[in-house]
Parts: structure tokens; C-alpha cells; sequence
């Protein structure tokens, strides 16, 4: 812990070379990106900024409520965000459906964490929680979404095999159960692919954050591991409330399949 | 007299349908007919209740459809759809999908076997059903359906993509498993010549308005 090495501003100020560097690059190629490049590097710069002093504070002033406050706040922006990155017309259900799940998943994983797998204080230290929630949270996030996608696209491609199960006497679960398996597995897969390269190519952020600020390997690697493990519970337990609840809103009181028009263009591009 | 296989009674859907009274008799073969997009098919999915009317009842025996559960409503009286829909896997899985779904046991080989020639395919019950061609899907549906031994099969224009050879062959066989097992059967089909041979009762269908059946001369 003790030979951390603090970076002045001007020394930080130094690392804008690289982007400097890459709107030279742009510009000699004639590819029109320097704006966005400045506009991100800005971007970045400040909300880091902000959120360093806001970490400071949080850190400060030991509450447990204000704790609270800022998960009520990450859950309400994944939620919003994963109903956002669907970029499809979703049904009012399946909308609450994702509202719920996400807390549910991520906090209950959470929970685990902290107290079983870390214990001590960690549940009420925001040093721990925060940190901790962030990832937990995030990946919860991109799996949700990248579940309702595939369920939403699964059910809108297959309505031909759907309605014909439904016809030979098929339950909703049974008529959609390869969409359900599939918008699961494929929710889960990124987060078993990114364990694959752990240690090996990739030196995951939070054990090189530890790692820089002068905690051991070892410790930084076991929590490091704890982690991974805790992401991909958060992801799939989020995920299987998402698709075990998810498929039902396909189906009315009289077990007939209605989906909901595809939007007819598509929501305007991002970046 | 015995009791309809179904009343429908004042039965409206949207602008497609308009059916003041109509009853399709039990163990018989019933064909309707009419243009595209006169309101066959959604007759025909208002049985297993695919689809809901907007007012009126619709009485399965004695039973109003809405008071039955409508999957095991579906067990009974089965729906083969206009396009023929294979499941993943061999015919034999295909064959063997709907007792499935139904939780009901498979049958023996043997069985499945006798029910591939009454369709006249020649393929064995291992073929992978995804390379079949679109009449032999047909059959596999229609071979599906007979499996299930349901009281009510609905076949939604089951010939479509059958030659009118074959188309001939196949439906009497289905015609003939039907009357057998003393299946009910309705048959959706633009072909009025095959629905004035098989057809024990004919109900025509103008722009959603349905005229009581007539009585097929045998």
C-alpha cells in the first residue's frame, strides 16, 4: 500500500497525447471523427471526474441510506438502459418484467457477496458495495438485454411452429421452450467466453486496480475469481426470472399467441 | 338425435364473421368451402378457440368453449394449420410431437410405420424431417394428426401441396382413418370437387356470412 505512485494533473494531462495522436490519424485518413473522438475523451474526462468526487463523498459520509440511494440509482439506469438497448417495441408487461428482474437478479447476488463471500462490514461499507454493485449490475444489464432480444425475436420468427404446438395441444411453456433455452444460453454466453481468457490475456480491471494500489496478487486474484462468479450468478439468475416470466406475455387468457407488431423503423441510430 | 360436435350461435368476429347458427355434426366429415379470405380458416380456429369471437357462444358438445381449458381443449379437438410445420429432429419425432405435448405415450413403431404407408411415404421413420419436400411434410402433419387420435381434426387446406393424384389418394385414406376411429372431421379446402365427393355435410362461406350446411347427396 505504500508505494503508490500519484499522477499530477499535468502528467494526466499528458495521456490526451493518445488522442491527439488518433485525431491526427483520422485526419490524414479522411475519416470524420475527430469531433466525436473530442467529444468523448471530454466526456469521459468529466464524468470520471464527477464521479470521483462523488465517491469521495460517498465514502465520507458513511451511511448506510445513501448506500441505498445510489443501488435504487444503478438498478433504475440498467433497467432504463436494457429497455433502451432492445431498441424494439416491448409490451408494457415485458417492461416490468425487466424492472423486476434485474433487482432481483443483481441484488440478491449482491447480498451473497457481500455477506457470505466477503463478510465483515463489507455490506454497509460503500467502498465495497459500490464497486461491487457496478459490475454486478452491468453485466446483469448487457445479459438482460441480450435476452430479451432473443426472446422477443425468437417469438416473432417462430410464430408458425408456435401456433402449430399450440394447435396439437401445447402448453406456452412447452410451444416456446427452444426459444426460452436459446435467449438464455445466449445471455450467458459472453460472461462463460470472458472467463475463458481470465489470466491469460486478459488482466480483468478490478485485480489490476488492486493490483496497482498495492494489495497482493493473491488477494487481488481471489477476489478477482469471486467475482467472476458472482457476475455470472447475478446474469443468470436475472436472466432465467427474464425468460421463465418473459415468454408468458406472448400469450393471452385464452392461450392464443399475440406479438406485438415489429416497430415498423427502427429507432434512430445511436453515436 | 345425437348431440353436435359444435353449435355455434350468433357468432361474430370483427368484420370476417357473421354466423347466425351452425352445427357440425359428430363422426362426420364436414368441408368448407369458399373464396380466400372469406373466413375459413378463422371458422375453423374459432373451434379450438385460436381465436376468440367477439360475441356470441359456441358449444363443443354441450360445453360452451370458453368453460374448457383451452390447451386441453386443443388435445381433443387437434388443428393441422395451411402450412405444415416440422419440429426438429426425425419423422419419427415429428410423428410423435403432439402425443407429446399432450403427455400422452408414444406409439409403438409399428404403429407409426403403418400410418408412413397409409400416406404413401417411403421414407424411414429415422429421415431427418427438415429435408422432407413440402408434400411430404403434408403428410408427415396429416400422419401427426392421425396419431393423436383425436375426437376432432381440423385440416386446414391439408392437400395443398399434394398433386391431384396423390391429393385424391391420401385424403380418402385420411377420410377412411377418420371414419374408423370415429373421428370428427372438418376440412378447410378451395377444392370444390374433393369437398362434394367427401364431404357428408358442406358449409360455403361468402365474406364471413355461413348459410346452414347442406347435406352432401352420398
Amino acid at each position: 500500500m505504500n508505494h503508490i505512485l500519484d499522477i499530477s494533473i499535468l502528467q494526466m494531462a499528458l495521456a490526451f497525447t493518445y488522442a491527439v495522436v488518433l485525431i491526427v490519424i483520422v485526419r490524414l485518413m479522411g475519416i470524420p471523427r475527430e469531433l466525436q473522438i473530442v467529444v468523448s475523451s471530454l466526456r469521459m474526462t468529466i464524468q470520471l471526474v464527477i464521479a470521483g468526487y462523488v465517491l469521495i463523498f460517498l465514502f465520507d459520509q458513511d451511511s448506510f441510506w445513501l448506500i441505498l440511494l445510489v443501488l435504487a440509482g444503478m438498478e433504475t439506469f440498467a433497467v432504463y438502459n436494457a429497455i433502451k438497448r432492445a431498441n424494439m417495441r416491448l409490451s408494457l408487461e415485458m417492461r416490468q418484467i425487466i424492472a423486476i428482474a434485474l433487482p432481483i437478479g443483481t441484488l440478491a447476488s449482491l447480498a451473497f457477496f457481500l455477506v457470505v463471500v466477503v463478510g465483515g462490514d463489507a455490506w454497509r461499507d460503500p467502498r465495497y458495495v459500490i464497486p461491487l454493485a457496478g459490475m454486478i449490475v452491468g453485466n446483469a444489464m448487457t445479459g438482460v438485454t441480450l435476452a430479451v432480444i432473443r426472446l422477443v425475436d425468437g417469438v416473432r420468427s417462430h410464430r408458425g411452429e408456435i401456433e402449430s404446438a399450440l394447435m396439437l395441444g401445447a402448453t406456452p411453456r412447452v410451444a416456446t421452450r427452444e426459444i426460452v433455452r436459446s435467449a438464455f444460453d445466449s445471455a450467458i454466453l459472453p460472461t462463460i467466453n470472458s472467463m475463458v481468457g481470465m489470466g491469460i490475456v486478459i488482466l480483468p480491471g478490478m485485480m489490476t486496480g488492486q493490483i496497482l494500489s498495492g494489495t497482493s496478487p493473491l488477494i487481488a486474484i481471489k477476489y478477482q475469481i469471486a467475482i467472476m462468479l458472482g457476475i455470472m450468478g447475478s446474469v443468470s439468475f436475472s436472466v432465467l426470472i427474464l425468460v421463465e416470466w418473459g415468454y408468458r406475455t406472448f400469450f393471452n387468457a385464452d392461450v392464443q399467441l399475440v406479438v406485438p407488431a415489429v416497430d415498423p423503423q427502427p429507432k434512430r441510430k445511436q453515436r | 338425435m345425437a348431440i353436435p360436435a359444435f353449435t355455434l350461435k350468433n357468432v361474430r368476429f370483427r368484420t370476417i364473421l357473421d354466423i347466425p347458427r351452425l352445427e357440425i355434426r359428430s363422426g362426420a366429415v364436414t368441408c368448407i368451402v369458399g373464396k380466400s379470405g372469406s373466413g375459413k380458416t378463422t371458422l375453423m380456429k374459432l373451434l379450438n378457440r385460436m381465436v376468440t369471437p367477439d360475441s356470441g357462444t359456441i358449444l363443443y358438445g354441450d360445453t360452451p368453449v370458453e368453460e374448457i381449458d383451452p390447451v386441453q381443449l386443443r388435445r381433443q379437438v387437434v388443428m393441422l394449420g395451411q402450412t405444415p410445420v416440422m419440429f426438429d429432429g426425425t419423422i419419427r419425432d415429428n410423428l410423435l410431437v403432439g402425443l407429446g405435448f399432450a403427455g400422452r405415450d408414444p406409439v409403438p413403431d409399428d404403429e407409426l410405420r403403418r400410418l408412413v404407408d397409409l400416406m404413401e411415404l417411403g421414407k424411414p421413420l429415422d429421415a431427418d424431417a427438415s429435408e422432407l419436400s413440402g408434400g411430404e411434410k403434408q403428410r408427415v402433419a396429416l400422419a401427426r394428426v392421425l396419431a393423436m387420435r383425436p375426437e376432432v381434426a381440423l385440416l386446414d387446406e391439408p392437400s395443398s401441396a399434394l398433386d391431384a393424384g396423390t391429393e385424391r389418394v391420401i385424403i380418402d385414406r385420411v377420410v377412411s382413418a377418420a371414419k374408423q376411429g370415429g373421428v370428427t372431421l372438418v376440412i378447410v379446402t378451395h377444392n370444390r370437387a374433393m369437398a362434394e365427393r367427401i364431404a357428408d355435410d358442406l358449409i360455403e362461406i361468402n365474406e364471413g356470412r355461413v348459410d346452414s350446411p347442406v347435406r352432401a347427396e352420398s
